[in-house]
């Protein structure tokens, strides 16, 4: 499903490459924690699997398409194979959270009733049924989270890219946030997912790929923090 | 509903910066009336050239003392000349009741002269006025000619002062281009910047480049269509309150402007507006919403 192939980046005046010859495969339906200290190239590589950056040597192949080599014009289709949450949520915060999702949906060309149909859906599936009109300032940060996976998965994309979701959230929050990131695992989505949080990779026992200064220093298939 | 969407957000950005929306629609409106004012003085400069050229003769006046053989000759030369639409002459008696009559309002000018002391002379056509100097060099040195004159010359003086005015024209349009150009810039980025989360969640879902950028675009060739207009009403009033109003001598003078030739200008005006503005957002998109 994912495949990196001597991957290396390095960013414009950065004296060392944030990911260097990196070589990874991930199988449709796994499960991958990226772990490892802040700025050792951990977040570089959901950037590679979105194409938001490319690498200066090596290719990316993502669901048998090669990313590095594809053309500017064909991301926008490339990426609504892949949902994204991110630490921060990137809500819209003029938007309740049933028009956050269904903006996702409108801006790639979906009607309105196909909204009405989906997005209530989705919502109840990550337990937030009945707050569909509900503000991201009215919602706590578990919460807002949760909106995020929903825009994330209401396309049921192939791929669930998670850069560090349980950031913000207090450790009981971060937990029923893995437990949607399982459940949504388990529906056949492969989840990628950043994090430095020690407990939650723990917990879930499932592949755990550690990188240090660009370079993979550890792939365990049932792996801890360590 | 895409309609609605993209409509609906250019209104939204329209108004979200009204100030900076009012500055470009301005400068737009003043650029394309500069533009169209001098697209009219090149069509009246074209109907006036095609209109007068027709008229205008070259006079060939005789010397006092020329011989019947030798205007007879010349009479005989100028008919057969092919450079020569048509000959007609002109004696001095016919000359002097021209005078009477261009001066009829002015007495003591006419008094001051006689009968028999303006020259005779041939009034030239010519085929191609732009021939004139070949037709000088023809008959300049010839027995009983005195002074050859190209109307011409005077109504040159007229093009080049309309040409001056539709060369300043121009330039001030392109100045102002510039101005607006730099607005629509600016407020695409002002846009942008103000929409930046949108954009990010729309990148991040995979919504199209055009989906992403045509409520921009549309924002910038809404302000083209508005400027243009305003420009038009400009140039109307321009018509209306100086050609027919204050300045109605003049224009008896110069051929008729009519509105057809004004109302031509609105499409041209609006699609110079709609190509630059939206050009420039396109361009400035490029820039602040990479993909």
């Amino acid at each position: 499903m994912i495949q990196l192939e001597h991957v290396t980046k390095t960013y414009p005046k950065a004296s060392r490459p944030s990911l260097d010859e990196v070589s990874v495969g991930i199988e449709k339906g796994e499960f991958v924690f990226f772990i490892g200290p802040s700025g050792s190239g951990k977040s570089t590589i959901i950037k590679l699997l979105l194409h938001e950056v490319t690498p200066n040597r090596g290719k990316v192949h993502v669901n048998g398409r090669d990313v590095t080599a594809m053309r500017s014009w064909k991301i926008p289709a490339f990426r609504r194979q892949i949902g994204c949450v991110f630490q921060d949520f990137r809500l819209l915060p003029n938007r309740t959270a049933y028009e956050n999702v269904a903006f996702a949906l409108e801006v790639i060309g979906k009607t309105k009733a196909v909204a009405r149909r989906v997005v209530p859906e989705v919502l109840e599936l990550v337990g937030l049924g009945g707050k569909e009109h509900r503000y991201p300032h009215e919602l706590s940060g578990g919460e807002q989270q949760r909106v995020a996976v929903a825009r994330a998965f209401v396309n049921r994309p192939l791929i669930l890219l998670a850069d560090e979701p349980t950031g913000n959230l207090d450790p009981d929050t971060s937990i029923e946030i893995m437990r949607l990131l399982d459940r949504i695992n388990r529906t056949g989505t492969t989840v990628v997912m950043v994090t430095h949080d020690s407990n939650i990779v723990n917990q879930m026992r499932r592949r755990v790929i550690e990188i240090e200064s660009g370079r993979i220093v550890r792939d365990q298939a049932r792996g801890v923090y360590g | 509903m895409r309609l609605k969407y993209v409509m609906s957000e250019v209104m939204v950005g329209l108004w979200r910066n009204v100030t900076m929306t009012v500055a470009m629609i301005i400068t737009m409106a003043v650029s394309l009336f500069m533009l169209g004012a001098s697209g009219l003085i090149y069509t009246q400069v074209k109907d006036m050239k095609a209109y007068y050229y027709d008229k205008i003769e070259v006079a060939i006046f005789l010397k006092p003392e020329i011989t019947d053989d030798q205007r007879a000759s010349l009479e005989g030369e100028l008919k057969s000349d092919p450079l020569v639409r048509e000959v007609i002459y002109e004696s001095k008696d016919e000359a002097f009741k021209k005078f009477q009559t261009m001066f009829a309002d002015v007495p003591a000018v006419v008094d001051a002269v006689k009968p028999g002391q303006l020259p005779e002379s041939f009034r030239v056509g010519l085929v191609n006025p732009e021939q004139y100097q070949a037709v000088r060099e023809t008959y300049v040195g010839k027995d009983g000619v005195d002074q050859i004159i190209d109307q011409r010359n005077l109504l040159e003086k007229i093009f080049n002062i309309l040409g001056a005015g539709q060369t300043g024209a121009l330039v001030a349009a392109s100045v102002m281009a510039l101005a607006a150009l730099l607005l629509v810039g600016n407020t695409i980025q002002v846009a942008a910047y103000s929409k930046r989360r949108e954009v990010a969640v729309m990148k991040l879902v995979g919504a199209s480049n055009w989906f992403i950028q045509a409520p921009f675009v549309l924002e910038a060739v809404v302000a083209g269509l508005l400027g243009s207009v305003l420009g038009f009403g400009m140039l109307a009033i321009l018509k209306v309150v100086l050609l027919d109003g204050s300045l109605q001598d003049l224009t008896d003078l110069l051929t008729p402007l009519s509105w057809a030739k004004v109302l031509i200008m609105l499409p041209l005006m609006a699609l110079a507006g709609t190509v630059v503005s939206s050009v420039t957002a396109w361009v400035t998109l490029r820039f602040y919403l990479r993909v």
